[in-house]
């Protein structure tokens, strides 16, 4: 036994942190590729309402998004109080939808066009007015999938 | 000259580094998860179109005035009662003359059911909320997975969200999703 015994008190190896910073790699790599940039900033203001049935919004890239809502502050003087239509990232009027329908759809693959969804993203002051406008305009541009965006909550307060 | 060993670089900053790339994309990063509710447009009418003959059973009015206040067929109504008006309405279980009449038709992989005619037809004016609108269309919403759910547990022993392809068509078709969106109204005078 006395083999054992001869040698000094031992001392913690240190650990190798080479790898390390390949770990830290993956995990960035991870969160770059998920990471979705926005590709226009809003110049309205979207509080959406809430709702107890909200399904997720399913294949990102068949989906336009309409935005409703209030101009922001900076932006009050150029548009106006009321409630405004933000598309892409330029403040139309309805008489644009039909437009905007065409461009986003020759945008996208033939294939894919039919399943093109229209997302409202509509702030929950904003009438119905404008919303049903905009609705007619989609039927007459003959753009039928939409998407009434919101949060998940109770509905009824 | 004798070769001269290279100095192995020090590294141990480097995972400082991706440390400091890793917590910017982590703050920037929004996984950004829309939800919302899904429906479907009617197509434009036809000009000679002609309103087709419905049975007033078959039909359950919803109606939202400028004010956000809600009328069900024509009395006044809350909305913490229109899913459970909506389940009633649609699913007729007592066979009340009262309510929708029922059409029994064949559906793959649920055999003979008995598929209601009703119709909720929403009507809202110009001056509506949109909150409200959409906390109207939430609880229609709710009142039909509500009732897809209970069939399906009845069918399949499955909640309606764990079904596979064929069985969601088969409960789709025999629970379908009848709202009908009147033109809107403008009697609040708002824009």
């Amino acid at each position: 036994m006395a083999r054992f015994t001869g040698k000094k008190a031992k001392e913690t190896p240190g650990l190798n942190m080479g790898s390390m910073s390949d770990i830290i790699f993956m995990l960035l790599f991870f969160f770059m590729v998920i990471t979705t940039m926005r590709e226009s900033s809003l110049f309205v203001q979207i509080s959406a309402p809430k709702g107890t049935e909200v399904v997720k919004l399913e294949k990102k890239s068949l989906v336009s998004y309409i935005n409703i809502g209030i101009p922001m502050k900076d932006y009050q003087a150029k548009y106006g109080k009321e409630p405004r239509i933000q598309l892409n990232d330029a403040i139309a009027d309805v008489a644009d939808i039909s437009r905007f329908v065409e461009t986003e759809r020759s945008a996208r693959q033939e294939a894919d066009r039919p399943f093109l969804t229209m997302a409202i993203k509509a702030d929950k002051t904003a009438t119905m007015g404008l919303v049903s406008d905009i609705k007619q305009e989609l039927r007459k541009a003959g753009s039928f999938k939409i998407f009434y965006n919101a949060s998940k909550g109770s509905a009824i307060d | 000259m004798a070769k001269r060993k290279t100095p192995g670089l020090n590294t141990s900053s480097m995972a400082d580094i991706s440390f400091l790339l890793l917590t910017f994309f982590l703050m920037t990063s929004s996984i950004n998860t829309d939800m919302g509710i899904a429906r479907k447009l009617p197509p434009p009418l036809p000009e000679n179109f002609e309103k087709p003959e419905v049975h007033e059973r078959n039909i359950f009015v919803v109606k939202v005035n400028s004010k956000d206040g809600l009328l069900f067929n024509k009395e006044y109504g809350d909305i913490r009662d229109l899913r459970a008006r909506a389940k009633e309405f649609l699913s007729n279980p007592n066979d009340d003359p009262n309510l929708p009449e029922k059409n029994e038709i064949e559906i793959d992989g649920l055999g003979k059911y008995r598929v209601s005619k009703g119709v909720i037809s929403l009507q809202n004016d110009r001056g509506t909320s949109y909150d409200m609108y959409f906390r109207v269309q939430n609880e229609l919403a709710a009142a039909i997975n509500e009732m897809r759910d209970e069939l399906s547990t009845d069918k399949f022993h499955k909640k309606y969200s764990d079904l596979n392809e064929n069985q969601k068509t088969a409960i789709e078709k025999a629970i379908p999703v009848s709202i009908s969106e009147a033109e809107p109204k403008n009697v609040g005078g708002k824009k």
